[in-house]
């Protein structure tokens, strides 16, 4: 029995100990800041939606859940000429952006759901200077990815340090030339932005976590009383 | 089992607390189930209100759009259209529009924000078909007496140019009129009168 | 309610259905032996999610496109566009994973009290074809939202079939309709998903009950109440299931629905146990995921499927580890039902048992390592020998004797004391004095103590094994 158990426990110690994983930053957003929000869809459409669709959002839908007029939507967010019933659409043609990135990028609607917002932030942050690539990029959680740093003129030009060179693992990445924000400020900016992405990936999260507090009380109202009851009638029972 | 002794009263009272209180859950969680029957907010946003240039509408033309699926009329009447309104009064059911659907600015005499321009729902108030426009005068299928209007096929429902219903006809109400506005001389709104 | 007129009504219908009899046999005047614990809750439990699912499936039906070029746009929209549609999709998906904690709990009471014995062997059946019902249920349910994960476990699963030698190529293109999973699978499995499985269910679980009602409830000691009836007939550990058990169980209910919102409201996904991070991306034929592995309830017999070294017969082991569990009423020819008076030798087996399932789970769970494959092999045989060694092992078993009547069951009220007591034993009063000047006793944990009760309680664990 006690050797069973033992050769047990050592095979799973030996299975999990197996794995090991690039660190992610830590994204620091906040679903309940309109104001990070907005800013965040407005970076959105400047930097992201040439290429990127969010086709499963639509401005109305910004403008209720951030809590703005739908004029102001059209005005600061929205590209010129959307409709407040249009969804997030990339203008750009398919075959363009096949022959230009060799992939079509993908809809972001749902990529905070499946990559998560640690990711997105870290992913964001991670570009340096690549002059192997046709872009001059490349990025150290996603190697050889086909994005080019979008966010370059406002973060500048960031540059590797090797921990083994011969593989080309990186430990570190340092700005070798600033860009037009400070890092504090570039930071904000990734971090307005990867909070627009997880609210895009499931806009009624807000609603949803809010609403569990009265649920969860009101079960437990009822509950109560059922427990009453319960104990009432078992009171027969000897 | 000893039901000698027990407390009726207590447990009636927590029984009926319990019911009180899970029939207002239930009813929470029917809004939900209920709700989500309701139109979608694609469905709004295929209802968003639609923008009209009247400029090439010409007098007698009468031209439809979709506005939330429905068909809806942009009619341009002439002025011998609208002269044959005030003689028929006598005929219709409802000839001052006081039961009909339509907005406060177009419960007029020429059910119109603007006398020349007439904006319909194209369905039926009876079962809901698209009444045919008939602007002709006496044709021999509609009699002598027919001053020009819209039929219906479905099941014989006669209406003036104005869309006002004639008695006895199995539509209880005139033509109704959605609410839209005009942004400048040419050019209105269907769906939106702010 | 009285009048007269009301009770000609009541009177018409009872005269043309027999609603008063239904009612007092299955409820009113159901016997159900009065020391029911908490492993019996989950039955009802398992009704409710039941209900759950088909409410929820049916409002998702509403909405849901079953075309290979629309579904996951579908879901998405019902995510986004219709009105509450995210909380029925949730309360569907969240049902799913709950339906087979509910299920399994409910299996392992039967081991724990053997419910499965004579004179209760076609409740065991009926309810293990509920069990077989619900994998193809979930199964098919999950290719819906036409995510890559739907996609690329449709397609492994399906492929297991063809396997089978002879006819198991013909076998899986004629169940996927086309040469892989596409738009047909698709569609027909919407069919199954929606219609035909449920039916099937319903059916079963109606044979469930009835099965169960013939011979009544067994109970945590094991004893069959009916063979101790007092003067009028009745049972004399019976007590009508309503409203009894009804009462209990709404309590029951309400602690369950408390978890599944804490779920549904604050963590859908479940960290990727009830919805896979992978399934957000839309189904794609030409690229699979890094890493394929199916939900959680399937993965004890994944880990089993790919421990295996050859296609065919890694195959049969799956489908023989869960076709063992129908053999279980006549693998255990002990008459003792309840582990209280079984020999520490069915405990310890049963021990093993669940380690092996929870271990296969996790296993299932991860990429096929070599190490881990070594694991989930020697936990295949565990798995295995728990059933197939049954009739041996069983014979050296030493039982205790089994009471002529119930025990009692202590309440959570009687227990409140001991809880107290334990929680007074670990810790430690401790006075501190604020910045301000106040001064707090603060509970805080007493080394010595927590060693002994650590050590208390691993006695009690090897006791309760013996």
């Amino acid at each position: 029995m006690k050797t069973l158990l033992t050769v047990i426990f050592s095979l799973f110690a030996f299975t999990c100990s197996a794995s090991g994983k690039t660190e992610l930053m830590h994204a620091d957003i906040d679903l309940s800041d309109n104001v990070s929000l907005k800013r965040g869809a407005e970076h959105y459409v400047t930097y992201c939606l040439g290429c990127h669709s969010a086709k499963h959002i639509r401005y109305l839908r910004i403008a209720e859940d951030f809590e703005l007029n739908e004029d102001v939507v059209l005005k600061d967010i929205a590209p010129v000429g959307a409709s407040i019933y249009d969804s997030m659409l990339s203008a750009m043609d398919k075959h363009d952006s096949k022959r230009w990135f060799g992939n079509v990028p993908p809809d972001l609607s749902l990529i905070a759901r499946s990559r998560g917002s640690d990711w997105l932030y870290t992913y964001l942050k991670s570009f340096y200077r690549d002059n192997t690539k046709t872009h001059g990029t490349n990025n150290a959680l996603f190697k050889d990815v086909g994005m080019p740093n979008v966010l370059w003129k406002l973060q500048g030009e960031q540059v590797p340090h090797y921990s083994d060179a011969e593989n080309q693992i990186i430990s570190s990445l340092s700005l070798a030339r600033p860009g037009e924000l400070s890092p504090s400020e570039f930071d904000t900016v990734v971090t307005d932005l990867v909070n627009f992405l997880d609210y895009v990936g499931e806009p009624a999260k807000l609603k949803r976590q809010q609403m569990g507090k009265y649920v969860l009380f009101f079960i437990l109202i009822l509950g109560f009383i059922g427990y009453l009851l319960k104990k009432e009638y078992w009171k027969d029972i000897h | 089992m000893n039901n000698s002794g027990v407390d009726k009263t207590r447990r009636q009272f927590l029984t009926n607390a319990l019911t009180v209180v899970g029939a207002v859950g239930t009813g929470f969680v029917a809004v939900p189930f209920l709700s989500q029957m309701q139109p979608s907010v694609k469905a709004k946003a295929t209802g968003a209100p639609v923008q009209v240039n009247l400029s090439k509408l010409e007098p007698g033309q009468l031209i439809r759009v979709e506005w939330r699926g429905k068909p809806v009329w942009i009619l341009n009447r002439t002025e011998a259209a609208l002269s044959t309104l005030a003689p028929l009064e006598s005929e219709l059911s409802d000839p001052n529009s006081a039961e009909s659907l339509q907005p406060v600015a177009a419960q007029n005499s020429t059910r119109s924000l603007k006398p020349e321009i007439f904006v319909a729902i194209g369905l039926c108030t009876h079962l809901g078909c698209s009444p045919t426009y008939r602007p002709e005068i006496a044709p021999t299928d509609l009699g002598k007496d027919w001053q020009g209007g819209f039929f219906c096929p479905c099941h014989g429902s006669k209406f003036d140019i104005a869309g006002r219903v004639y008695s006895g006809m199995p539509a209880p109400t005139n033509l109704e009129i959605p609410p839209y506005r005009y942004i400048d001389d040419n050019n209105i709104v269907i769906g939106d009168n702010a | 309610m009285n009048s007269p007129r009301f009770n000609n009504f009541v009177n018409w219908i009872l005269a043309r259905f027999p609603l008063t009899k239904v009612w007092n046999e299955h409820l009113a005047e159901y016997y159900a032996p009065k020391n029911f614990n908490f492993w019996y809750f989950f039955g009802s439990l398992a009704l409710l999610v039941l209900v759950n699912q088909f409410a929820t499936g049916i409002m998702l039906t509403i909405n849901y496109k079953p075309d290979s070029a629309l579904a996951f746009d579908s879901v998405e929209y019902i995510m986004r566009d219709v009105d509450w549609g995210w909380l029925i999709r949730y309360m569907h998906s969240t049902g799913a994973s709950a339906f087979f904690i509910v299920v399994y709990l409910h299996m392992f009471r039967g081991l724990l009290y053997g419910s499965f014995k004579k004179p209760r062997e076609l409740v065991w059946i009926f309810g293990m074809l509920i069990y077989v019902c619900l994998m193809a249920e979930a199964f098919m349910g999950y290719l819906l939202p036409w995510g890559q994960m739907s996609y690329w476990g449709a397609q492994v699963i399906i492929s297991l079939f063809s396997a089978i030698p002879i006819v198991g190529e013909d076998l899986s293109l004629w169940i996927r309709g086309d040469y892989v999973v596409a738009d047909a699978t698709l569609n027909r499995f919407f069919a199954f998903h929606v219609a035909a499985i449920p039916l099937v269910l319903v059916l079963l679980v109606f044979l469930h009950i009835v099965a169960l009602h013939q011979v009544g409830s067994n109970n945590p000691d094991g004893i069959e109440i009916k063979e101790n009836k007092g003067p009028d007939g009745i049972p004399v550990d019976g007590i009508p299931f309503h409203p009894y058990y009804t009462v209990k169980d709404i309590v029951g209910i309400c602690v369950f629905v408390f978890f599944f919102s804490v779920v549904l409201f604050y963590m859908p996904e479940l960290e990727g146990y009830f919805l896979e991070h992978a399934n957000f991306i839309p189904a794609d034929p030409l690229q699979t995921p890094e890493h394929i592995a199916p939900l959680w309830y399937f993965t004890p017999f994944y880990a089993i499927l790919r421990a295996v070294p050859d296609k065919f017969a890694g195959v049969l082991a799956m489908g023989g580890a869960i076709f063992v569990l129908f053999l279980l009423p006549w693998l255990d020819t002990v008459k003792v039902k309840s582990i209280r008076y079984r020999g520490g030798i069915y405990k310890k087996a049963l021990f093993l048992f669940v380690i092996s399932f929870f271990g296969l789970g996790y296993l299932g769970m991860q990429a096929p390592t070599p190490s881990a494959t070594i694991a989930a092999r020697f936990l295949t045989v565990v798995y295995f020998s728990f059933f197939l060694l049954m009739p041996i092992y069983t014979r050296w078993e030493k039982f205790k004797t089994v009471p002529k009547r119930l025990t009692s069951n202590s309440s959570i009220g009687d227990q409140l004391p001991l809880i107290k007591q334990a929680v007074s034993d670990i810790t430690q009063d401790t006075v501190v004095t604020t910045k301000s000047g106040k001064t707090l006793h603060l509970k805080t944990p007493n080394p010595s103590g927590l060693r002994s009760a650590s050590v208390d309680l691993a006695k009690k664990m090897k006791d309760s094994l013996d």
